[in-house]
């Protein structure tokens, strides 16, 4: 175990980087700020070397703890401490962050070192989300992460960037409102306390855990996004910047998932279990009828963003049919949706920096152009259709695997994702990739730079990595899928 | 680590190194290294395949596990092979074609901008077969299938500025989806109620799980096994084409012939049929799922065959032939007869990606026209190419003493005495199918090699390639080309009459095919085996023999002595021949009802669902009436302390809505 306050560290060293960013940009001082902003994001991702050498795997409680405390009067303390999920999360947290900077070093609009601040900060308030055992500490975290994203989205955006950008604030908002007075309800209810891991053990009454499910679902619901509150998410994409959508599909949504994950399920285990059929009910539409939509988006990045959606599906499903398989593959699927949603933007990015169009009518016969771009997209799409050897399989089959276990037809409406996925992801690639030169547009495209493919190869090897050796990965979860288990199965009535 | 595990590592390995530099280097290191190489290294794995049968005859087999994929609770997830006599046939049938294959590429894709991502894909697509056939358990063979998918995919798209080739493809990948789902599925049953994804393992479970109940609708209870079978099964007819799930294979041709041959033909489309032989152990637990079995596959035999007449395109023909004899493969499955659809599976294996090359061979001679129709009198600038033709198709046909004949006649002979509900249907259409399989093969025969040159119609206007070569007459292919014929041409008369008695009457498949005591009667016992001498002079006095004797007369009167007959004969039967090229609608039904039908329902979801419903009333109408209120609310403000908390959220909400809507 370390004794340096390493979680503090990788909380506040993206944090101070970008506000130190963001005073370089202000002096026109570009390059400065933005070899900064690459050297501040490549430490953050250095930190978690230490943390993956020193984990230990066989432990069931936090590690890594940290505790000071911040606001006495309300007993609320800068607690810290990660356990084998938030410890996948934080990686890819800090791994999306590095490739985002890298992959939008010539990213051409304006007030570039600002927009990598941005990205900086938000990478340290992520991480803070991650990490946090305090409530107060957790939601300060969770909630000041929209900010970051919302300027990312209403300055660098789209054409529409505006109304996009607000209804991602509001929808999520909304929703997280509510946690905070669940939350002051349960410091009420423990007698004062926020520490989450106090919350584990708190008794409540069915009708109030049911009560604060709802308001976690919420917040939650809405960040994975599960069907119906997912509408915001298809226009925060195609409105948000090529790094911004990353970020959002690679590291945001699983906001959503962790909550359920660290709050829902321990502190109300028998709400948990009571309205898991309407979660999993929730979650079979969501991959069923997202599925559908997908299909016929004429917008690649909205496609992309519905596939993120029937995704995500997958970790609700796996989170509420409480198996080992369901659970390790929905914490796999987090991770994993991270790796290739991430890199499938990045692809749209490489594509759209290139012809200015997510319309895949505009597309057609890129591959007689882009040879080398076209095999990454082509891995990406696989992963994204779920291809064994790719980390896009891995979640999936164990989720599968696991939802079998728990009823036959669990399983077969998920497993038409097979086809569904498959049909939606490479019909596009087709319509974009295959054929024949379709304009001249397309005639005048140049493959990748050595930069892009960088930034390619890196989520390739990291697909591949977790597709053919996911053990490497799932080490991190044993004790902490039991111990979650455990808690979700006794009852705290 | 000792040396057998080194070296069995070593076999799929070898081509995927071989694949990996050709596809990374190929530019670099240019198309001689890149064909070199890549063909060393499967050598290399054919053999060590070879080595590994010699030991496997002595009696020797291994259950290694390589790595641990993952762990998840107390299930482990391993990473391994099982080489007994079952896996090392289809090693050494796989890596022995896929070798003629490459070697043949180099003449036939000569011309070919992508060279070296040919010789990639062919490499990459022999490592995921071996590993395929290699695995000792589900996880690894799913990848092994799905990752054979991909490049199936791959390179029948390999043409991707053609249209007809990337819908090929993309259909190839979607049917074969289907299937998966279904094997995945079966997977998954076997997991919660064997515990475990090992064959041996889930072997051993079997028949304490065959008397389980599982309740799927309505409180019908199904076994356990029965739907597991069915399931695996459903698998097995998306990759080995079986009706319904057929109908990607004929459209596959759009691929370049290798491919044709190596995938569609000899190794992956069988990799069903190895499946269910390697499941024997749980089909022979399921009555039912066995009758499914034989009656899919004696739907597919017939029926698929009966296209083959009709086709023009010369791989049309081969490939549809295909789907018929892998139909011929599943019968004998479903009357558990596993080592004859092995056997068949084998020599299939040879004198189809023969015919495929040969195929090919012609059409490289016909400068690219496949259509039957302008070819005719070949045989004369194409000795090699007709001689091994001819003798392909004696194979497929079942003549006696090919290869062929001691497989097809045994899963006749089989078929007869099997008692499984539906192996009367069975034997009626693996019966008419040798005469349909002789009639198409021969008719192809005689278009081809035979008759009038049809390749210098008046209509025929030159191509550029055709007024480079400077002629219209067809020519002999190369060496590269010539030489795998007719290393093919030697296992497809000898192999059946060496491998006959080893595979079906001695003990070279025990301990890995298992036949329940109850299937076990219909087996001929050694004794009445007589040799494959006898046998084959037997052949010439049995019903299939005439059957297939009257379908080359059939196609000799049709094709050259009368050729008007057949016009005749194709007025009188016009519904039928609609009905046959209009491939039983099947294609036009799926496009109709899945394709559409996805396209209505997402559309559907979409814009009534999301756009209407979900953004429309209930988002966007929030907005809109938390503006209304909090217009009415403004003029009740107060002021009052109690309020501050509810007009925090409600201003928020107010002044951001206002934003949107760019009302003032």
């Amino acid at each position: 175990m370390l004794d340096y306050s390493i979680l503090s560290l990788i909380i506040w060293v993206p944090i101070v980087t970008g506000v130190i960013v963001l005073a370089l940009g202000a002096s026109d001082n570009s390059a400065a700020g933005k070899w900064t902003a690459l050297i501040g994001s490549l430490v953050g991702l250095l930190l978690v070397i230490p943390i993956w050498v020193f984990f230990d795997t066989t432990e069931p409680l936090m590690q890594f703890e940290e505790s000071a405390l911040w606001i006495e009067t309300l007993n609320i303390n800068y607690h810290l401490g990660i356990d084998g999920i938030s410890f996948l999360l934080v990686f890819l947290n800090c791994l999306t962050t590095f490739v985002v900077i890298l992959a939008s070093w010539e990213f051409v609009a304006e007030k570039i070192c600002q927009y990598f601040a941005s990205f900086l900060i938000l990478s340290g308030l992520v991480n803070g989300a991650f990490c946090a055992l305090d409530a107060i500490l957790f939601y300060v975290f969770f909630e000041a992460t929209l900010i970051p994203m919302f300027v990312i989205i209403g300055v660098w955006g789209g054409y529409n960037r505006v109304y996009a950008a607000l209804k991602f604030f509001l929808y999520t908002l909304t929703g997280s409102l509510l946690t905070l007075v669940a939350l002051i309800f349960l410091y009420r209810e423990s007698n004062g306390s926020f520490s989450l891991l106090e919350y584990h053990n708190l008794r409540l009454p069915i009708f109030q855990q049911v009560l604060i499910f709802g308001a976690f679902f919420a917040a939650f619901a809405v960040k994975i996004p599960i069907w119906p509150v997912h509408t915001w998410l298809p226009d925060a994409h195609v409105e948000a910047p090529t790094g911004g959508s990353v970020v959002l599909a690679a590291v945001l949504l699983k906001l959503g998932a962790y909550g359920f994950l660290r709050l829902s399920l321990p502190i109300l285990p028998d709400a948990s279990q009571m309205l898991a059929p309407v979660m999993i009910f929730l979650a079979l539409t969501s991959i069923v009828y997202i599925g559908f939509i997908a299909f016929v988006q004429p917008d690649i990045k909205k496609l992309i963003a519905y596939s993120s959606v029937a995704h995500m599906g997958f970790v609700t499903l796996g989170i509420f049919i409480f198996n080992v398989n369901g659970l390790m593959g929905a914490i796999i699927q987090l991770i994993s949706h991270g790796f290739v949603s991430g890199a499938l933007f990045l692809c749209i990015g490489v594509l759209y920096d290139r012809m200015h169009t997510r319309e895949i009518a505009d597309y057609g016969g890129v591959v007689n152009k882009m040879p080398i771009f076209a095999s990454f997209f082509m891995l990406f799409a696989m992963a994204n259709a779920g291809l064994p050897g790719t980390s896009g399989f891995v979640g999936e089959f164990l989720v599968l695997l696991g939802a079998i276990n728990a009823n036959f037809w669990f399983g077969f409406a998920a497993g038409s994702t097979l086809i569904i996925g498959a049909a939606y992801t490479l019909w596009m690639y087709k319509r974009v990739v295959f054929g024949e030169i379709a304009n001249a547009k397309v005639a005048g495209l140049v493959d990748i730079n050595s930069r892009e493919f960088l930034v390619l190869f890196l989520a390739a090897t990291f697909i591949i990595w977790m597709g053919v050796y996911p053990a490497s990965f799932t080490q991190f979860l044993h004790v902490t899928v039991d111990q979650l288990l455990s808690h979700v199965s006794i009852s705290k009535l | 680590m000792n040396m057998t595990k080194i070296l069995l590592i070593a076999i799929p390995i070898a081509p995927f190194l071989g694949g990996c530099i050709s596809g990374i280097f190929g530019n670099m290191i240019g198309r001689k290294a890149s064909h070199r190489i890549t063909i060393l290294f499967v050598l290399i794995s054919t053999i060590l395949s070879g080595l590994v049968m010699s030991s496997v005859i002595e009696g020797e087999s291994h259950n290694i596990s390589i790595y641990l994929w993952s762990l998840s609770g107390d299930i482990s997830f391993e990473i391994g092979f099982l080489v007994d006599s079952l896996s090392s046939t289809m090693m050494l049938v796989v890596s022995f074609v896929s070798l003629m294959v490459h070697i043949y590429t180099i003449g036939y894709m000569a011309e070919d901008p992508g060279y070296q991502r040919f010789f990639c894909y062919i490499s990459l697509f022999t490592f995921a077969m071996l590993v395929l056939v290699m695995s000792n358990n589900f996880l690894q063979l799913f990848f092994g299938w799905e990752a054979v998918g991909v490049i199936s995919y791959l390179l029948i798209g390999f043409w991707h500025n053609k249209p007809s080739a990337i819908d090929a493809n993309l259909k190839a990948f979607l049917v074969n989806r289907v299937g998966d789902l279904g094997f995945l599925l079966g997977i998954g049953l076997i997991l919660a109620y064997c515990g475990t994804l090992d064959f041996k393992g889930v072997f051993e479970m079997a028949p304490e799980i065959s008397n389980q109940n599982l309740v799927l609708l309505n409180n019908l209870e199904w076994s356990v096994l029965t739907v597991i079978c069915l399931l695996l099964f459903v698998g097995a007819m998306g990759k080995s084409a079986q009706v319904p799930l057929h109908v990607w294979l004929p459209d596959s041709m759009e691929g370049p012939t290798p491919i044709s041959a190596l995938i569609h033909a000899a190794t992956m489309v069988t990799a069903g049929i190895f499946m269910v032989a390697r499941m024997s152990p749980l089909f022979e637990l399921s009555e039912a799922a066995l009758s499914f079995v034989i009656i899919i596959g004696a739907i597919t035999a017939l029926f698929t065959g009966l296209l083959g007449i009709v086709q023009n395109d010369i791989k049309r023909v081969v490939a549809y032939s295909t789907l018929s004899q892998l139909g011929y493969m599943t019968v004998a499955l479903g009357a558990s007869a596993y080592s004859i659809a092995i056997f068949h599976l084998v020599t299939h294996a040879f004198f189809k990606a023969l015919l495929f090359l040969a195929a090919g061979s012609v059409i490289i001679g016909m400068h690219h026209k496949q259509d039957m129709n302008s070819m005719g009198g070949v045989r004369k600038y194409m000795p090699v190419t007709w001689a091994t033709t001819l003798i392909g198709s004696l194979a497929l046909i079942g003549f006696p003493f090919f290869s062929g004949f001691y497989s097809k006649e045994s899963i006749i002979e089989h078929v007869y005495r099997s008692e499984i509900l539906g192996s009367n249907f069975a034997y009626f259409s693996v019966l008419v199918g040798v005469f349909i399989t002789s009639l198409y093969t021969f008719r192809m025969y005689f278009l081809v090699f035979e008759g009038k040159e049809r390749f210098g119609a008046k209509k025929h206007i030159p191509s550029s390639a055709e007024l480079q070569n400077g002629s219209k007459k067809p020519h002999e292919s190369s060496m590269v080309v010539l030489l795998p014929l007719i290393l093919l041409a030697i296992p497809s008369i000898f192999l059946g009459a060496v491998l006959i008695e080893p595979m079906l009457y001695g003990d070279f498949f025990e301990d890995v095919i298992f036949v329940s005591p109850a299937h076990q009667n219909t087996f001929n016992s050694p004794n009445a085996f007589g040799g494959w001498y006898e046998m084959g002079v037997h052949g010439f006095m049995t019903l299939p023999f005439l059957l297939a004797i009257s379908g080359i007369v059939v196609a000799w009167v049709f094709y050259i002595k009368f050729p008007r007959l057949a016009v005749i004969f194709k007025k009188i039967t016009h519904p039928i021949v609609i009905l046959l090229e209009e491939k039983y609608y099947f294609d036009r039904f799926n496009s109709w009802f899945f394709v559409k039908g996805a396209k209505k329902l997402g559309l559907g979801f979409w814009k009534i669902g999301d756009v209407f419903l979900i953004d429309n009333l209930l988002v966007n109408g929030v907005a809109r009436s938390a503006r209304f209120f909090a217009l009415i609310l403004r003029k009740i403000q107060t002021g009052m302390i109690y309020h501050y908390a509810l007009m925090m959220v409600l201003g928020l909400t107010m002044l951001l809505s206002i934003w949107v809507f760019g009302v003032v």
